[in-house]
């Protein structure tokens, strides 16, 4: 079957009252957006409160459709058959035509749901609905009329041209990203934070990543990695400015001065205050990391409080009820799960100790903390103006 | 200042190589198999290189075989040899410190097509026991596999005496080497060897990567593992690389030339590299440090630095080398060799490979000694617990 359209369903824009343009615009900017590598072209447009796909001749349907399915904000893909608007003769070969080439097995309950958007049409929606579904009938005896719940909803809307759509592939859902501000997502090269990163993108949120590596303790393999899987969120997230730090000499510092088991939540709490400081300068409204309860010592409730308490902006933590197993699947899904597994040393265990603690007192590590005084505001500035930022995208 | 110190992993190619790689893809690009003249074009070209590696190795064009490189060029020499012998034994010997091209080839013979397989020991300085061989050898065995110089630590193995144990032992048991560290280094001999076959890499020795041959002798029962247009009588199905064999013939002849000379050279800059590194506590260097190992390898293990924090430091200076062992913190795969030849623990993660070319100065070898004094004190004040 050719198709010559897509028609989107949205779902949770509908509701957004007065600002409801703005998310459809966000919405026909991401469509755009994840179009661009699709193999044709591709008109986006909107048109009576929906928002449309019309494809010119020869494009790849398969690529277009896995394109679409990335995009935040679109519940579901209605693939359309567009013909000129005819007489009622027409439209009934048409239908028929559409219905013979989409369920040549036959036997399936439909109805005609007809719309008729362009009202100089001489006919109503019902007489079209009667006139359709009788040349249906006529055509395959073995489907049969159920208005309540059939097998098939066979739409067919009258525009400047006639719509035909009876089939929906499921969209992600969320919302279009870019309707919901920015924000700075922690990135390492682990299963974890690409995962929150699309969690959070799917709520319409625009994302920054920041990176922290540690040469030559971490590789440039590692790196490349991390740029890798801020590819892939860029597949859903749309493109992501990525931060790329150089921790050594912080670190360093630290493990000369700090007690060598609280290196990992000093480490951490060092990061936040240097993302934090890129989020806003940005404009970013929070933080994101990928941490999860209890799942390493650095992931307690007492580490967590440990590290939070030095920013100041909210810090969103999408996986923080989520099992490994079901932040895996996720992974699997948006296809960042290979590259996260990739065997490169990341900055966080290079240095770290045997028996971390696990229950960190906030006080006791900011008294720690007051052995880096004398150079570790150097060290940060150091590191905030030699970091590489890069905005990387899907595919390009 | 760069300093390419990874000539085992692979080497810069011969520009004259680059050269012929480019008209023989652009302009003679022919199918050897073509009856026409642009095929017996082709053609003369794999006969040209044929004859070259044949000259060098004093064997017959007719016993070189093109294949895709080292690994090909060691399956089929196992596996098609383990096959074909198979009615006279299902033994076959190698040594423990082989290449994975061989280790993980013997490992499928005994795991999916029944074969016995013995793996011999090495003495500390990676050299396999001769004694151990002959324990080994029996009525069922068929082939013997012992790599010419091994990667790691360059430790030039006792080819020749082996082969000569295996074939008064008795005369019909196969005996195949694995010369990719060794070809272009050593003038190798087969037939007065008592070699049957022998594995040689384009890409080690300043030729194109994706091309290599074995020589087999051609008293060798031997099988294809490829099937398809039944190229090279069959040996090795599929259209020639015909690039890379032109390609691959330059590079041994141009390797050839002066070799002696270019090793004295190569000699001269890894004692005086050894003798540099041993001013830096605790390093060590692994296996002989005389004729007993390859002019071009040096592994020095530095107690104390994981090898790719050492590795990737250099690299930052410029000098570019390989980690004696792939190893990771998640995934410890620390490297059969240095554990096969006893090396301690502290250097099991902790060791790097150097390795020369016949482009190597004493400049560069200066400017890595400089280098690595520089590095390794900084690097020993932060350990992991």
């Amino acid at each position: 079957m050719k198709f010559h359209s897509f028609l989107i369903k949205y779902g949770e824009i509908g509701i957004k009252g007065k600002n409801r343009y703005m998310f459809e615009d966000a919405l026909v900017r991401q469509i755009r957006f994840a179009l661009k590598d699709a193999d044709g072209e591709f008109l986006v447009h909107k048109c009576h409160g929906r928002v449309y796909v019309d494809c010119e001749d020869g494009y790849d349907y398969e690529e277009a459709v896995e394109s679409l399915q990335k995009v935040f904000g679109i519940v579901g893909i209605c693939p359309v058959v567009r013909r000129p608007v005819g007489e009622i003769e027409e439209l009934k070969k048409d239908v028929v035509a559409y219905v013979g080439q989409m369920y040549p097995e036959g036997d399936r309950t439909f109805k005609v749901a007809a719309r008729r958007a362009n009202k100089r049409y001489p006919m109503n929606s019902m007489e079209i609905n009667c006139e359709l579904g009788e040349a249906v009938l006529d055509a395959y005896p073995e489907m049969k009329v159920d208005v309540h719940h059939p097998d098939v909803r066979l739409n067919v809307e009258i525009r400047e041209e006639v719509y035909i759509y009876s089939e929906i592939i499921p969209g992600p859902g969320g919302m279009p990203v870019g309707t919901n501000g920015s924000a700075m997502l922690l990135l390492s090269g682990g299963i974890d934070s690409p995962v929150a990163g699309y969690m959070i993108a799917k709520r319409g949120v625009e994302i920054e990543a920041v990176y922290f590596h540690a040469p030559p303790y971490t590789s440039e393999r590692a790196k490349e990695k991390v740029i890798d899987l801020a590819k892939l969120v860029s597949a859903y997230a749309g493109p992501v400015k990525l931060h790329i730090v150089n921790f050594t000499d912080i670190q360093l510092y630290i493990y000369e001065k700090c007690p060598h088991d609280e290196l990992t939540i000093i480490m951490r709490r060092y990061m936040m205050r240097i993302a934090e400081h890129f989020a806003k300068k940005d404009g970013c409204l929070g933080l994101v990391t990928g941490e999860s309860i209890g799942q390493v010592a650095s992931q307690t409730m007492q580490s967590l409080a440990a590290t939070n308490a030095v920013c100041t902006m909210p810090v969103y933590r999408p996986l923080i009820g989520f099992d490994k197993k079901e932040i895996v699947e996720i992974s699997e899904k948006i296809d960042t799960y290979e590259t996260s597994i990739l065997p490169y040393e990341d900055c966080c265990t290079i240095f770290v100790a045997k028996h971390p603690v696990t229950k960190p007192n906030v006080e006791r590590i900011a008294k720690s903390e007051m052995n880096l005084e004398e150079k570790i505001d150097e060290l940060m500035q150091a590191a905030i103006h030699t970091a590489e930022v890069l905005t990387v995208s899907y595919g390009k | 200042m760069e300093v390419y110190l990874d000539n085992s992993a692979t080497t810069m190619c011969y520009p004259e190589v680059g050269e012929v790689v480019y008209k023989v893809m652009c302009q003679d690009y022919g199918n050897p198999s073509s009856m026409h003249r642009k095929g017996v074009q082709a053609e003369h070209y794999i006969r040209e290189s044929k004859e070259k590696i044949a000259k060098l190795l004093k064997v017959s064009p007719k016993e070189i075989f093109f294949t895709s490189g080292g690994t090909e060029s060691d399956n089929l020499a196992l596996i098609g040899c383990a096959r074909a012998n198979k009615r006279n034994g299902n033994h076959l010997i190698t040594s423990s410190i082989e290449h994975p091209a061989i280790l993980n080839t013997m490992r499928y013979l005994e795991e999916e097509e029944g074969f016995r397989v013995t793996y011999l020991p090495v003495d500390a300085k990676g050299k396999v026991k001769l004694e151990a061989l002959k324990d080994a050898l029996c009525p069922e065995t068929i082939l013997v596999s012992i790599m010419y110089v091994n990667n790691e630590v360059g430790t030039v193995q006792p080819v020749q005496e082996a082969a000569s144990i295996v074939k008064q032992y008795k005369p019909s048991i196969l005996f195949h080497t694995d010369a990719v560290q060794g070809f272009g280094k050593y003038r190798i001999y087969p037939k007065r060897a008592d070699i049957d076959l022998l594995t040689a890499s384009g890409h080690k020795i300043h030729g194109p990567k994706g091309i290599g041959f074995l020589y087999i002798g051609s008293q060798v029962k031997i099988r294809p593992i490829v099937f398809g247009g039944e190229q090279q009588k069959n040996i090795r199905s599929g259209t020639e690389n015909v690039p890379g064999i032109a390609g691959l013939g330059l590079a041994s002849e141009m390797i050839y030339r002066d070799m002696e000379m270019k090793s004295a050279l190569m000699r001269e800059l890894k004692s005086r590299f050894i003798e540099g590194v041993s001013k830096i506590e605790d390093t060590t260097v692994h296996g002989f440090t005389d004729e007993g190992s390859a002019p071009h390898i040096i592994s020095v293990g530095v107690a104390g630095i994981r090898s790719e924090v050492l590795l990737h430091a250099l690299e930052d200076k410029g000098i570019y080398v390989s980690s004696g062992s792939a190893c990771s913190s998640n995934h410890p795969a620390v490297s059969g060799v240095l554990k096969g030849i006893g090396a301690a623990r502290e250097y099991l993660d902790a060791t790097l490979r150097f390795s020369m070319s016949e482009f190597t100065t004493k400049e560069e070898i200066d400017y890595t000694l400089e280098t690595l004094y520089n590095c390794i004190p900084m690097l020993r004040r932060y350990t992991r617990h």
